[in-house]
């Protein structure tokens, strides 16, 4: 019966496996992440928490952004560290299905944990994640500087500290920026993703709805981990549609869970050779040729 | 002197109804629970100011952003006439006012009626853009007979009320030329002078069609008034107070159950002794929702803006925001009847869950908050929808197979897969 059960993203996982779309960075050799436990028993305190989150553990296809994110936080000398085992769900999804209880019993715990290692700032891989610790942490208890990985980017961008290489891939592509419904409306994050794509010297593009116009990418809300209700069509379908009636041949998006549902969205209109959807964090990270 | 008590009567009268009802409104939405929603209180004036006052989020769409400002200001200014005409009314008097303003008189009779053809104008259009053009926006199985009758009453109504105004200045125009008894000149009347030479001649049919339509005019805003309570246009009063107690937290945000922190912390620490709470989690009902959840019901004018740019509605599914603002309207005022008829604790076995709410309409939303960006009056639909699935989930425990799986791995696994905690820093390998 379990079977019967698999979401959305662990299907993703087996179809993703072998997909000729899959170029962001491969998945290369391991990678050095230092994780906070390792730190604290060295006596070091990092500057900076990487909040992986579960899709950025879990999702093959996700990992690759976090692996871009650990690079990206590697190449500037950034001193951070990972939960790494220790992490657990933030409880959003428990939460925008209704179970408060869960919710609160993941935050409490998690708070626990993060105010034992006196962490201070947080840098999350997922609007999901980023939304949940930011605003709805503080009244439990749970008080920290929360970041987006793309308002991170934006920061580094600034500093000079990321800069595109010559003979980067992105140079004159047609990109277009998926706003995420947590990172946009539900926070106003909308420059930092774009400001990340414009240093590219690409050719960006809006899609009709775009910004606070914003259309769902259908994962949002817990619908990621259920069936949708009867309807005449799939949300994430409807999305692709406007990425195709912009000519993008570059979705990017800053969400794990739009990276799915884009993804099959683009599956379904089978695109897959003239649109790719590739994370904020692995475009920075290939533009500098990290 | 009959005519002023007559209109005394009717002015007392329609003013008393108005006020009952208005109560009754007021009993309603306090029958939601408690939330606060007094901090912030600059910032509250300053989203008021924005978003009701100036119609700020209106713009967004902006054809009907400009028809509806017409109206909007007509509406506004042109009441300052009617503080004249209720003069008038009152003490017998005509045109109160002439004497006193001299020339800024004529100049304001002049605006009123550029405003008063404009609104006429607006109102047509709205009129053809939902009868003839069948606007997409208006309809939806919550569009049923009375939403599409009631939108189509007001802007008859508001044409009416326009035109017996016009037509009232026009014949007091051409009984000012003849210098017939009170009527003294007052301006130059920039719309009324050109429908003035279709009037007849006569001062006797003059007076007759200048007093026909004074009273048709005064009588149509009474009645109207106390239609508002009645209407989806009672928002142009509760728009005002709405906005001010609108959210300010970020969208995403959503508020943490404080009920849910007392039994939590009890379960984590044993030695913690919550204060009791009682009362069901979530909403099954109308009155399990707060206050201001009724608020936004009772602000709701049915445009659609919401549903228009909902993912799930626009992909065939069958939520609508708007239909979740109408039902929980129409739910309440039930609940109201109930109490006025039955007195406070009568159950008629119905719910806002299931009698007006399927339970596919609430899972089939994203929390994608673009129905609460849309609103151009800061209602919040997704916080309904919360109450409900929080309902349906702690109260029942009756959510879909799959999100139970879902609960059951966060709880289990730290995450919302089967995967195991021991294998959630493999992608560093």
């Amino acid at each position: 019966m379990e079977d019967q059960n698999l979401n959305k993203s662990e299907i993703e996982n087996s179809k993703s496996a072998n997909n000729s779309l899959s170029s962001g960075e491969g998945r290369g050799e391991a990678i050095e992440v230092p994780t906070m436990a390792a730190m604290v028993a060295a006596g070091k305190v990092p500057e900076l928490l990487f909040w992986v989150g579960c899709a950025g553990s879990f999702d093959e296809r996700a990992q690759r952004i976090t692996r871009s994110i650990c690079k990206i936080l590697q190449h500037v000398g950034i001193s951070y560290a990972v939960l790494g085992t220790e992490e657990s769900c933030t409880g959003d999804p428990a939460k925008r299905a209704g179970n408060e209880f869960l919710f609160q019993m993941q935050a409490m715990t998690n708070i626990e944990l993060l105010n034992a290692y006196e962490v201070k700032k947080i840098v999350t891989g997922c609007p999901h994640c980023f939304n949940t610790l930011k605003n709805e942490y503080p009244s439990l208890g749970g008080n920290y500087e929360v970041i987006h990985h793309t308002q991170l980017i934006q920061q580094l961008i600034d500093e000079g500290k990321l800069k595109p290489q010559d003979g980067q891939p992105f140079k004159g592509r047609k990109i277009t920026y998926h706003d995420a419904c947590y990172l946009g409306r539900g926070n106003e994050v909308y420059e930092a993703p774009r400001s990340a794509l414009e240093v590219l010297d690409a050719d960006l593009v809006e899609m009709k709805r775009c910004r606070s116009n914003g259309l769902c990418c259908g994962a949002g809300g817990a619908q990621m981990f259920k069936e949708p209700e009867p309807g005449k069509k799939e949300i994430n379908v409807e999305r692709i549609e406007d990425a195709i009636e912009a000519k993008a041949q570059i979705v990017a998006s800053a969400c794990p869970f739009c990276m799915t549902m884009l993804r099959d969205g683009v599956k379904h209109h089978e695109k897959e050779q003239e649109i790719q959807v590739l994370d904020i964090a692995e475009i920075t990270a290939q533009a500098n040729g990290l | 002197m009959i005519s002023q008590l007559i209109f005394l009567v009717l002015f007392a009268a329609a003013v008393a109804f108005f006020t009952q009802n208005v109560r009754k409104i007021r009993r309603n939405i306090l029958l939601g629970r408690a939330i606060d929603r007094s901090d912030r209180p600059a910032e509250r004036w300053a989203v008021m100011a924005r978003v009701a006052l100036g119609q700020s989020k209106m713009t967004k769409r902006p054809v009907a952003a400009v028809l509806h400002i017409l109206v909007y200001v007509g509406f506004v200014i042109i009441n300052i006439e009617v503080i004249e005409i209720l003069i008038d009314g009152l003490f017998g008097s005509h045109r109160v006012f002439a004497s006193v303003l001299g020339g800024l008189y004529g100049l304001l009779i002049g605006s009123f009626e550029v405003l008063a053809l404009l609104v006429w104008l607006a109102c047509a259009v709205f009129l053809i853009r939902r009868n003839a053009l069948k606007l997409k926006r208006f309809s939806g199985v919550e569009m049923t007979a009375w939403p599409k009758s009631d939108a189509n009453y007001i802007l008859t109504t508001e044409i009416l009320l326009m035109s017996a105004f016009l037509l009232m200045n026009a014949a007091d125009y051409k009984l000012q030329a003849l210098h017939y008894g009170h009527y003294i000149t007052a301006g130059s009347f920039p719309v009324s002078s050109l429908i003035a030479p279709l009037l007849p001649a006569g001062t006797g049919s003059l007076v007759i069609i200048e007093r026909a339509c004074w009273w048709f005019h005064i009588l149509g805003i009474l009645a109207f008034l106390n239609y508002l309570p009645y209407s989806k246009h009672f928002h142009i009063i509760i728009a005002f107070p709405n906005t001010w107690y609108s959210k300010l937290q970020p969208k995403a945000e959503f508020n943490n159950m404080a009920s849910v922190t007392a039994e939590v912390k009890a379960m984590l620490d044993p030695s913690f002794v919550p204060e009791t709470q009682s009362g069901r989690f979530g909403a099954k009902d109308v009155t399990d929702l707060t206050w201001k959840n009724l608020m936004d019901a009772y602000t709701c004018t049915e445009c659609g803006r919401c549903t228009s740019v909902c993912p799930a509605n626009q992909t065939g599914k069958l939520l609508s925001p708007r239909k979740i603002m109408m039902d929980t309207r129409d739910r309440l005022t039930e609940v109201g009847k109930n109490i006025d008829q039955h007195g406070k604790d009568h159950d008629d076995g119905k719910a806002l869950l299931d009698s007006y709410i399927s339970r596919e309409e609430l899972w089939a939303c994203t929390t994608c908050n673009a129905c609460t960006e849309a609103c151009p009056v800061n209602i919040d639909p997704l916080s309904i929808i919360m109450e409900m699935r929080r309902y349906i989930v702690m109260e029942e425990s009756t959510a879909p197979g799959s999100l139970n799986n879902m609960f059951g791995n966060v709880e289990n696994n730290g995450a919302p897969w089967k995967y195991s905690n021991a294998d959630r820093f493999n992608w560093a390998k």
